[in-house]
């Protein structure tokens, strides 16, 4: 079943009785040449790109509840590459390019709308550090603008400029950055895996890895045994539980709740994506009318998928200091995830210890922009064995060798991340 | 949450800062001959784990002691707290 307008309005002249489900839902089988244990975005992403670009066959998803119920369901849906260091601007960048095509290679609507981001900027310094990380970023090919007070306020007249302690003094604008919608990724790249001949099976829970000799057989699972050749793992704040169970549980890995908010629908204020520069606060709007926004992990190791009222109250602070018109705003919603927060920020696409098992985590709370570069990425690395171009220094063992990628520089303190 | 401070009562998690694991009390030996390897499994890797942790939390808007806390992660759960001083001493005399 294709999507086009010629098809949509097939299905208005014929009452919509056309339409069948996205994927189906089979049994598993008794053994596959890959496994992916996790549905959320990264693994779907992940079978999709081995079945379609990396043409290999008998792959399965595991997902231990419903496809897309756990962050990539959860998160405030913004794509950008704007980071500084090498090892990881060449690869949101590539991801960045991948999102510009993603909706005509999977033929569904992810409504990737690339709406811009604006980093504000408060001080002298910060200027400093955003002009180094605009130059770093159009090095490794992305787009990126310097602006100015007055290029902010010709874009958000109605940002608090004169702010006592945190005027705004300009801004870093990366105009090809923007948002996607959540489940729309992870239905399109969930589709596009089923027509490619993948499994996706749900309600299966990974309950153990039968490893032999070293090398990884097959997992065991709420529905049985089910054999493989390789084993992906991306199960995001559930990481080091699942690895746990192939004796791997500790990882350079901590699990943190992060929040989200949405408040109710207002009319069209902000078309982009604005970052405070001066605390943790970042707010959008959706296609409905809700202010999206988020701030800070609340800060301590969680697995409740729902953080605490003090980060709340320091997130709706943010947005007051930015925007004080959000005080008349009512919150809709709340909620929150579990973030596999590394030790240097960054995440781990590697092999493992373990011969034929293989680990995809560490995406702290930037992980849905990551989408598609890191499904190719982890793709290519268990067709090929071989590690793609932009994601070479997300190795495993980079933190005993010493070769950390911290793109905040506060080192192995992951809350801080 | 509040945290059952063994000095001062229950005080809002708020009025401290957070670190991790109690293991890190345990730091490694700097002269031992596996120094590297003990240091980078104590700077770099964590247990992790759903359910009970003890871990150190730092009263710095308080009387800026370190405590012991044990806590469940997966329902936020405080079930008790000690100064990590008292367990250190206590560990120390058992070795
Ligand atoms: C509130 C919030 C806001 C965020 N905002 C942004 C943002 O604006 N931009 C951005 O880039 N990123 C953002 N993120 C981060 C991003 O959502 C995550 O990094 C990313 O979704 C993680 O990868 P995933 O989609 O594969 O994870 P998930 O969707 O969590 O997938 C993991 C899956 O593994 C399954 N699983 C776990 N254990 C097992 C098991 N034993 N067996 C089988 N399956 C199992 C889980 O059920 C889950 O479905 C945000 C996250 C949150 C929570």
């Amino acid at each position: 079943m294709r999507f086009s307008v010629f098809r949509v309005l097939r299905e208005a002249a014929t009452g919509h009785r056309g339409w069948r489900p996205l994927w189906r839902n089979p049994d598993p089988q008794p053994g596959y040449d890959y496994v992916i244990v996790g549905g959320g975005g990264h693994g779907l992403a992940t079978a999709y790109y081995l079945a379609t670009t990396f043409r290999q066959a008998r792959i399965a998803v595991l997902e231990k509840s419903w496809l897309g119920s756990g962050n990539i369901g959860r998160n405030t849906t913004i794509i950008r590459s704007n980071y500084l260091l090498p090892g990881n601007e060449p690869f949101y960048e590539f991801s960045m390019k991948l999102w510009e095509g993603l909706e005509q290679e999977f033929n569904f609507n992810a409504m990737v709308s690339q709406r811009g981001i604006l980093n504000l900027i408060h001080s002298d310094g910060q200027r400093d550090a955003y002009r180094r990380r605009g130059n770093a970023m159009r090095l490794a090919g992305a787009d990126a603008e310097l602006l100015d007070r007055d290029g902010v306020r010709a874009m958000y007249p109605w940002l608090n400029f004169d702010h006592a302690r945190f005027p705004i003094k300009g801004g870093l604008l990366q105009r090809r950055a923007g948002t996607a919608r959540h489940d729309g990724v992870a239905w399109g790249y969930a589709r596009g895996a089923d027509l490619a001949g993948v499994d996706l099976i749900q309600n299966c829970e990974v309950t153990g890895f039968r490893i032999e000799g070293g090398r990884v057989r097959g997992v065991e699972t709420s529905r049985g045994f089910i054999g493989a050749g390789k084993v992906g793992v991306a199960v995001a704040g559930s990481t080091s539980r699942v690895m746990a169970l192939a004796g791997l549980g500790r990882l350079p890995i901590e699990s943190h709740a992060l929040q989200a908010f949405v408040s109710e629908g207002l009319k069209p204020v902000i078309d982009g994506v604005i970052t405070f520069g001066a605390g943790h606060f970042y707010v959008s709007q959706s296609d409905k009318g809700g202010l999206v926004f988020g701030g800070d992990i609340d800060g301590y190791n969680s697995y409740a998928q729902r953080g605490n009222l003090p980060v709340i109250e320091d997130v709706a602070e943010g947005g007051m200091a930015l925007m004080p018109m959000i005080g008349r705003a009512r919150l809709l919603r709340i909620w929150g995830g579990i973030m596999d927060m590394s030790m240097d920020g960054s995440p781990i696409i590697d092999r493992t210890p373990v011969e034929g098992l293989y680990l995809n985590a560490g995406w702290c709370y930037g992980g849905f922009k990551a989408t598609p570069a890191s499904g190719h990425a982890f793709a290519h690395l268990l067709a090929t064995d071989t590690p793609h171009p932009t994601a070479a220094a997300y190795r495993l063992d980079r933190f005993r060798r010493g070769w950390l990628i911290d793109e905040k520089g506060v080192g192995a303190q992951p809350n801080l991340h | 949450m509040l945290i059952p401070h063994p000095l001062l009562g229950p005080r809002d998690a708020q009025e401290f800062t957070y670190l991790g694991d109690a293991r890190l009390l345990d730091r490694p030996d700097g002269l031992a001959e596996d120094a590297e390897a003990s240091f980078f499994d104590h700077v770099y890797l964590r247990d992790n784990p759903a359910g009970l942790h003890r871990e150190l939390w730092f009263h710095e808007q308080g009387d800026r002691s370190w405590l012991v806390v044990t806590r469940d992660t997966v329902t936020h759960e405080i079930l008790g707290a000690e100064l990590a001083r008292d367990l250190v001493l206590r560990n120390r005399g058992a070795a």
